[in-house]
Order: C-alpha cells, then structure tokens, then sequence
C-alpha cells in the first residue's frame, strides 16, 4: 500500500464533518474524528519493530517531477516518533474535547476540520522527505493553528493571537523556504535523505551559515525560541484540547524535528552548536523566570512550554558536539533530548487537560481565585500532582531520568574544548541549574496554588466539581504514562527512542542496535547530578515558601520595554506605514488610476518601440489612397470633433453616431461588406439605446474642471494616439510571419463547404471564440436586465456596516 | 414613450415586416454571401426597436409574447449542443459537417451544421440586444 | 491610406482618452464608444488595406481583403455594443443612486478600505 497517502487521511476525513456534524445531531462529532487518529496510531505502530532494527519505509507520490518535487513519506526512528505522538496525544486530545466542548453551543463542524486539517499537515512535516513537500505542509500547520487559536473568533484577544502566531510562523517559514532553496542550490536535489548524503561537502560553501541561520529562524519562531515565544502565551485563547495539542505536544515540536533532522547536515557548523544550544538555553531560563510571574494557570503552563521547548532544543545543539568529537560524555545529549520530547508530551499534555477541567468547572484559570480544590477535585489533583512533580523533575516520574540526563549533558559541555568552549563553557551547567530551580518554583506554584490552600469562598463564577469521566480519561491515561515511562525508561528507549537517536546520528551509529545507553534513576552518591537536583530542590522549595515576598519583582519590568510592546509597535508601524504608501498613489479616483494605465502603456510601448529598433515604417507596402477615403476621414475627424467640443448631451449622441456611420463606410471602401452591415445595424440600435436612456442621462457638465487638470488629461490623450499611430504603422510594416489568409482561401470550400471566409472563420474555423463572445453578449444583456430590474431593497440596508 | 403619429405606425407596419424578411434573408445568406448570425440578429432587432418607438412597449409586448431572456437562453444552448453534438460521432469538438442535398422545391442545397450554430448567434444576439433594449426602456 | 489611417485612428484614440480622463460621468461613455470605434480601425489597419474584392469566394475575384481581422472585428463590433449597453446603464444608474455624475465625487469612503 502507498502509506504516503495516509497523510491525506485526516484532511479526506474533514471533508465528511460538516455533513455529520449537520446530520447527526445526536452524536457528537468528535466521536466520528476520535476514529481517525486512532487508526493511524495502530498503522504507524505497527512499523516499530521495523524501526527498531534500523530500517525504513519510504512511500512515493509524485506532484511536479519536472522541478523534482514529490510528496515522499519517510518513515524511520525520528519521523516515526513524532507521528506516532501525532496520532497518539491526537486521539486522547479528540476524546477529551469531546468533553470539553458542547456538541448544541459550539461550531464542533469548524474545529474538527482544522483540527484534521492540523493531523495532516503536522503528519506531512514530520514524514516528508522533501524539503519543498515539507515547506508546504509547515506553513499548513500555521494556518490550521491560526483558525484554531482565532476559533472563538468572536473574542478580541483570539483574533489578535491568531494572528500574531501567523505573523511569526509564516515569517519563520518564509525564511526556512530561503534555507531549503539555497539547500537545494547547494546539493542539487530536494530530497534530506540525498542532501544528509552529500553534507560533508557542504562545510565551506558560500551558502552554508545563510542557508543554516535561516533554517534555524523557521524552527525558533515554530518552536517559540527567545525572542520569537511571544506568540505562544497569546495563543492560548484557543481552546483548551487545541492548547494541548498543537501547543504543547505536536505543532511547537515541529521546530525541534526540524534541528533534529537537520542535524546531520548542519553540525558540522560551529554557529549550530552554538546558536541552537545557547538559544536553547536562554528560551530554557526566560520561560522558566516568567512563568512564575503568570497568574492564568495556561500561560504558566505557556511559559513553561517556552522554557521546556529551550531545554530540548539546547540539548539538541548539545547532541550536535558528537559530530565534532568522539568523548563518550557527549553521547547523552541526543538520547536525553528525544526522551524528554516524549515525556514533555505526557506530562505537558496532562496539565494542560487539567488546566481546562479547572477552567471548565469553575468558570476561571485566575490563580489568584483558585486554592483548596484538592478535596472537590481529587482525581485532577493526583493527575496535576503527577504532572508537576514530573516537570520539576522529581522522582518516581518520567521527568526526573529526562531531567538527569539533561543536567549530566549540560556538565559535560565544560569537557568540550573546540569553538571557545573551554572558555565559556561554564556558563551552561549554571544557567541550566538556575533554570531548573525556577521550573520547581513554577511546578509546585502551578499544582499548590491551584489544588492546596484555602478556598477563596465567592470568588469562582461556579461551583466547583469534580470533572465527568469521560473529561478525565485521557488526563488519567497520560498520568499513568508519567509514572510508568520512570519504571520501564529501557524499554521505551528500546522502542522509540533509539531508532530516533540512530536517525538523528547516522555518524554515531549504523543501527540503534549500536546505542549502549542504559537509563537508571540511580547513579551513586558520586554522580553530580544528583547533587545538582538535591540542590534544586532545596533552593527551590525556600524560593516556593517566599514566592508571596519576591513576586512583586516582576512588575518591576516597565510594559514598554518588553518584546510583546516591540511587536505591537512593528505591526503598528507597518500598517500605517503601508497606508501612507498606499494613500499616496491610491486616490479613490477613477481618473488617477486610468492617468497611470495610459501613461504607462504609451511610455512602456514607445520606449520598447525605439530601443528595439521595433519601429519600421515601409512606404512601399501602403495602398494608394481614394478620394471617398480622404472625403470620408474628413467627416469622421469632423464627427470626433463635434463629440469632443459639442455642449449638449444630444449634439453628443448624435455625432458619436456620425462617428459609427463614417466607420461602417470606412468598411465599405476596405472591402469588408459584413463589417459594414453590422457596424450600421449596431450604430443604429445604439443611438436607439441612447435615446431610451435620454432621460436618464445627466447633462454634460464639466465640473469645473480647471486648465491644468484640462492639460494633462490633453498630454497624456495625445502621448496613447502618437503610441497607437507609431503601433499601427510599424506593426502593418513588418509582418514577421506569412498570413493565415492564404490558408482560409484555399480551404473554405473544400473544409468548411462555405463562401463567405468572414463568416466561415466566426462559425467554424474560430467558432470557439463566437461561442465566448456570445456568453459575454448574453452576461451583457442579463447584467443590463439585473441593475434595472434588481434594486434589491437597498433603501432599508444601504451600509452593511451600520 | 406614447407616441400617436397614424403615418409611422402604418408605415411600420409594413417595414417591419420587409426588414425581418431582409434580416431571415441575410441570416441563410450568411455562410455564401455577406451577412450571417449577427448581421442577421441585429437587423432583426434594429425591425423590433422600429416597432417600439412607433408604438409603445405594452403593445409590443402583446403583439410578440417573448421573454428575451429564454431566448438568448435557447440560443446559448442551441450554439453549444451544436458544438458539443460532435463529440456523439466521436469526432473532436466544434467539427461541422455539411452536405448536399437535392430537396423538392428548394433544388439543389447545402445543408450544414454551422448554420444551426449561427441560429444560436442569432437567437442570443436578438434576445441580449431585446433584453438590453426592453429594460432601458421600461424603467420609468 | 495606412499613414491616412494610422493619423486617424490616432485621433480617435487621444479624442477617447481625453473624455475618458474627463469628470462628467457621460463624456466616459462617450470615450469608450469612441474607445471601440479606433480599436476596430487599428485592427483592420495592422492587417493591411490592400484587396480589391471582399473575402468572399467569387470565379473572378483573386486579390482578397484579409479576411481574419474583419472576423475579429466583427466580434468586436457586437461585444463593444453589448458593454457599451451595459456601461451607459451602469452610467445612469450610478447617476440615479447617487444625485451626480462628477467622477471626483465617486471614490469610496474610508470605512470601506
């Protein structure tokens, strides 16, 4: 079977949701939409054991063979992970807003279709093998995340995040398309399996670091790296599932797939390591400062995302020293990232699920309202608890061994000598401590403030209760992961997460047979890590007990100078920039737009007339001239000028008509008898017309129109009748090939069985172009019969805007 | 638009019918001598505007019960069956066929399938140019 | 001839473009009608003048007029009457809505940008 075409499954499916949603309105149509992810979950599984011994499948569709681009479905370790995350947290995410969203109150039609729409892109980015395919598919995912976040699109703030999330992605998308056409430049192909092949030779070319940086803008600005996170906080008004899913688990990884596939082709770059391991780490420290600072439970957990996205990034630029040297202490880094992909989307996806329980059940996310709802909410407390000690990294959960790993990579960084990393080096096991004291500060604040406490009588819009069943089942299944992944951490490096590694270091490693980690959550009293967490927790715990006293801090920081208020201040610029661009040459006048074509046609054609010596005048071709001809265009230069200069609208008429007249009897003399029939029937209607629309007709006035606006209206007129004079002339002149006349002569009879050529051509040689002409004839005539006959009771409703 | 001249109503009432004989006339010429679907639709209609400024559009409208609108609707579809009816004999689209014939009455005669598509063009230019004309004219 | 023409369909040109450049909605019509009335010289005239018969097949006649721009022309000639109707209706209409036919005055308004 093609697999590639699974892709287009989920999209296939949305193009059935609006009839079920219609039709059936009994069943909510999420339970339709749960049946899609839960397949592919099944398929895709089934490749494991293939994945595990280091194979791969590939599955080909061709779009445009001609520019070499095609819809290529790779799948080994690194894409199999994230689709299976994908179709994974997809599932549990379609189950719970199946809870989470009131099938009689919400537009449940729109939001499974860009959630499906979402499932195919994101499956596309992480399976595609062509960067151009790939492109196509990320730049889908902002958009189904701009209709996702803009869902409620009748709230201010949604809008607004929606839209500032598209301005950052597509910007970094935009930037990444640059980064793969200079790949392509660089390798001659679209495809990553070739270009990964031909990457040594890479090192040294001109577009390397270009090709590199711009890479890397489009996986920060996905992914919300410093400075480009702005967009994650604000996006958090879509809802709570949507959170979950494309903003914490799938859509913000996207960016770390993209490093982690790139890797083989751009570590051997000493900007790479930095650049994704110190911004990796910087985003790791802001997020983890700021979420502390938050008082809405999802932008603590926003920010959270921020600075656990920065931790897996930084150990993804950590990984990439494996390709510079061959110290075993480098080794963890890559293994740590990945493993702390996948228990990020556990424990992030489960808080976020309770955070829009907590949302729905009380009616607010304010933590400053929240407290004590341990005792009503028993089993989101176990869940939030679960989570949050995860995050802050503590044992028996998931997060401890991830966290680790990561901290035994930050301190091996110092061991690292090329690059100038033996002098700053430093630096990173103590921002990644600090980091990690601040991230226990916000765990505990997030579940503690929440769940423990004292209730806040009257200050919730509801009274709280315990969640449905149905709302905790995928929480609950997550929960269970958490502690499960700290008891069976080889299993799941056995299964998922070493072909990922394999995938990711094809240097390192020929099969993920190869990789000989072995995780253990105890390492001795000798292993610094251990200290470090010890220390974490200590300082964490007296920073938790003083948050009251140290909080303030924070407003500290003036509105002005943060990077949101620089956004706003580049949108804002830009847009009245561009109006006052636009007001300057765009008057609302029909005059000035037509003072632009003509002047335009008549410069662009005499400057190519002269320059291209395409101006030839042949005396001899003319044919001798009539005196009916010379009598004749004495009348029609009389006729025009009476148009021209006549005061009265009938004078007007009357000589547009002479006009028509003098024209039919030009034909008449040229030899062309159907044109002069028609031209006098049509002249004669036509003046009929006029006269029927007599009354309507306002007089002719000049509106005071003044002598210079009178001059250049008389300027750029006789520049189009010079450029049409010069046309006629030269193109008469020169007849680059033989007429099609001889053709039309010779076959008339004998092919189309006629006399008359002109009417023979009009039926039969071009009857395609008559049969246009007389839809347009007949759009004409019904349009003429609409705007008289169709006032469609504009009196009542002239602005639709009032 | 009530006119009451005795003379132009008589007289139209003879012209008319020799510029509608003309006009079928020039429309069968078409495909051997100067004239053809437009010529022939225009003049046709050039007859109906005639009758319209000598009498008024209600009498008009009695005498020749057509919705214009159908027919330019008849003659859009006459003109494309025509073309797409090739396709039935397996030839590739707009492919005219004619041949001759020897009828009573008519002698010898060219028969031809262009003539149905210019019937279209005629039919559509009438019923555009009536459409245009009777609406002009009938907003008060 | 050519030159005779060319000259005049200049003329008709830069008269159309004058009125259409003007603000009385009616010297707009008027230009287009003029406008369409240059086109169909322009094309007979790039085709060349020459031809002593019309192209219709005749025993004597050998030296046709070039009979593919008079099949354009006559295209045209029944298309620029159709959108000459539709612009005059439009013209009036407009003038019927809005109590003026100064062009100047006809912009959209800044709510609808």
């Amino acid at each position: 079977m093609e697999f590639v075409l699974l892709i287009f499954l989920p999209i296939v499916a949305a193009l059935f949701i609006p009839f079920l949603f219609k039709r059936m309105k009994r069943i909510h149509t999420g339970w339709f939409v749960l049946a899609v992810p839960l397949v592919l979950f099944l398929y895709y599984a089934t490749y494991i054991p293939s994945t595990m011994d280091g194979g791969h499948a590939i599955s080909e569709l061709q779009w445009i063979p001609s520019l070499g681009i095609s819809f290529v479905s790779y799948i080994d370790g690194l894409s199999l992970l994230f689709s299976l995350l994908i179709t994974g947290i997809g599932s549990l995410v379609v189950l719970y807003s199946i809870f989470y969203l009131d099938k009689n109150k919400e537009k449940l039609g729109n939001f499974y279709v860009y959630l499906l729409l979402f499932m195919s892109a994101m499956l596309g980015v992480v399976q595609s093998d062509n960067v151009i395919s790939l492109y196509l598919f990320w730049e889908l995912t902002s958009i189904s995340s701009f209709l996702l976040i803009g869902y409620w699109y009748t709230r201010d703030r949604s809008r607004f995040g929606a839209l500032k999330s598209m301005m950052i992605t597509v910007f970094g998308g935009l930037m990444m398309l640059g980064g793969f056409v200079l790949l392509g430049i660089m390798g001659d192909t679209y495809s990553i399996r070739e270009l990964i092949a031909s990457a040594p030779d890479f090192v040294g070319h001109d577009y390397f670091t270009l090709a590199l940086v711009l890479l890397l803008l489009g996986a920060f600005t996905k992914s919300a790296q410093f400075p480009f996170y702005i967009w994650l906080p604000d996006a958090m008004e879509a809802p709570t599932p949507v959170s979950a899913y494309l903003h914490s688990a799938t859509m913000v990884k996207a960016g770390l797939y993209l490093v982690a596939r790139f890797t083989p082709i751009f570590a051997f770059s000493e900007v790479w390591v930095w650049l994704v391991t110190g911004i990796g780490l910087l985003t790791l420290f802001w997020g983890s400062l700021f979420a502390v600072k938050q008082t809405d439970l999802k932008a603590i957990l926003a920010f959270s995302t921020v600075s656990q996205l920065g931790l897996i990034m930084s150990l993804l630029g950590a990984g990439a020293i494996t390709f510079h040297s061959d110290d075993a202490v480098f080794k963890f880094a890559m293994f740590a990232a990945i493993f702390h992909l996948i228990n990020h989307a556990t424990f992030k996806g489960s808080l976020f699920m309770i955070a829009g329980i907590v949302d729905h059940e009380t009616g607010t996310r304010d933590i400053r309202k929240l407290g004590g709802l341990m005792s009503i909410m028993p089993v989101s407390f176990s869940v939030a608890f679960i989570g949050s000690m995860s995050m802050a990294g503590l044992p028996p959960f998931n997060g401890f061994l991830s966290k680790e790993m990561f901290l035994q990579s930050m301190v091996a960084i110092r061991q690292f000598e090329l690059f100038q990393f033996d002098t700053w080096g430093i630096l990173f096991p103590v921002i990644a401590w600090i980091a990690s004291v601040f991230t226990f500060v916000y765990s505990f604040y997030f579940v503690f403030r929440t769940f423990a406490g004292k209730r806040k009588e009257g200050q919730l819009p509801q009274e709280p209760h315990e969640a449905p069943v149905g709302m905790l089942v995928s929480p609950i299944i997550l929960g269970v992961l958490v502690v499960g992944i700290f008891f069976i951490p080889n299993l799941v490096a056995k299964w998922l997460i070493k072909p990922a590694v394999a995938a990711i270091q094809p240097n390192l490693y020929s099969q993920p047979g190869d990789i000989d980690i072995h995780v253990a959550a105890w390492h001795g009293f000798k292993s610094v890590e251990l200290w470090l967490t010890v220390g974490v927790i200590i300082v964490g715990a007296l920073l938790f007990i003083s948050l009251s006293k140290w909080q303030k801090v924070y407003g500290l920081q003036p509105a002005k100078f943060s990077l949101n208020a620089l956004y706003d201040g580049m949108m804002s610029f830009s847009e009245k920039g561009m109006n006052r661009i636009s007001r300057f040459y765009m008057t609302g006048l029909i005059r000035t737009y037509m003072i632009y074509i003509f002047a335009f046609i008549s410069v662009a054609v005499l400057v190519i007339l002269f320059t291209q010596d395409a101006f030839v005048v042949d005396m001899d071709s003319f044919a001798h001239i009539g005196v009916y001809s010379v009598i004749n265009a004495v009348i029609l230069l009389l006729a025009v000028c009476f148009v021209l200069l006549s005061k009265t609208r009938l004078a007007a008429i009357i000589a547009l008509g002479a006009v028509g007249y003098s024209v039919a009897l030009f034909f008449v003399i040229f030899k062309a008898p159907d044109l002069a029939l028609t031209q006098l029937v049509i002249e004669t209607v036509s003046v009929a017309l006029f006269l029927l629309a007599f009354k309507h007709l306002p007089a002719l006035k000049d509106h005071g129109e003044t002598v210079k606006t009178k001059m250049t209206n008389g300027i750029v007129a006789i520049g189009v009748g010079i450029t049409v004079t010069l046309v006629a002339l030269s193109a008469h002149s020169q007849k680059l090939i033989p007429s099609i006349a001889q053709y039309y002569k010779d076959t008339v009879k004998t092919e189309a069985g006629g006399g008359n050529i002109v009417n023979v051509i009009l039926v039969d040689y071009r009857g395609f172009d008559t049969l246009f002409e007389i839809a347009v004839l007949s759009i004409a005539g019904i349009g003429v019969l609409g705007m008289i006959k169709l006032r469609l009771g504009r009196k009542e409703n002239s602005d639709e805007n009032k | 638009m009530r006119t009451n001249d005795v003379i132009l109503q008589t007289t139209t009432k003879v012209v008319f019918f020799i510029i509608f004989l003309f006009a079928i006339h020039i429309f069968f010429a078409g495909h051997y001598t100067p004239g053809g679907g437009f010529v022939g639709g225009l003049l046709t209609t050039g007859a109906l505007v005639l009758l319209l400024l000598a009498f008024d559009l209600k009498t008009v409208q009695k005498a020749l019960p057509f919705n214009f609108v159908i027919v330019i609707g008849i003659g859009l579809l006459l003109a494309l069956g025509t073309a797409a009816g090739s396709i039935l004999f397996n030839v590739p689209f707009f492919t005219h066929a004619f041949d001759d014939f020897t009828l009573p009455l008519f002698g010898e005669t060219s028969l031809h399938t262009a003539m149905l598509f210019d019937a279209g063009v005629y039919l559509v230019v009438v019923g555009s140019a009536m459409t245009i004309i009777q609406s002009i004219g009938g907003d008060a | 001839m050519e030159l005779l023409m060319a000259i005049l369909i200049g003329v008709l040109f830069t008269a159309a473009v004058y009125l259409i450049l003007s603000r009385s909605l009616l010297k707009v019509i008027l230009g287009t009608g003029l406008l369409s009335h240059g086109a169909h010289l322009l094309i007979l005239t790039m085709g060349g003048l020459g031809g002593s018969a019309p192209p219709v097949l005749d025993k004597e006649a050998t030296n046709f007029a070039d009979p593919l721009p008079q099949a354009l022309i006559l295209t045209a000639i029944v298309i620029s009457f159709g959108v000459t109707a539709f612009m005059l209706v439009l013209a009036y209409r407009t003038y019927g809505e809005h109590k003026t036919d100064n062009m100047n005055l006809m912009r959209g308004n800044d709510e609808h940008d």
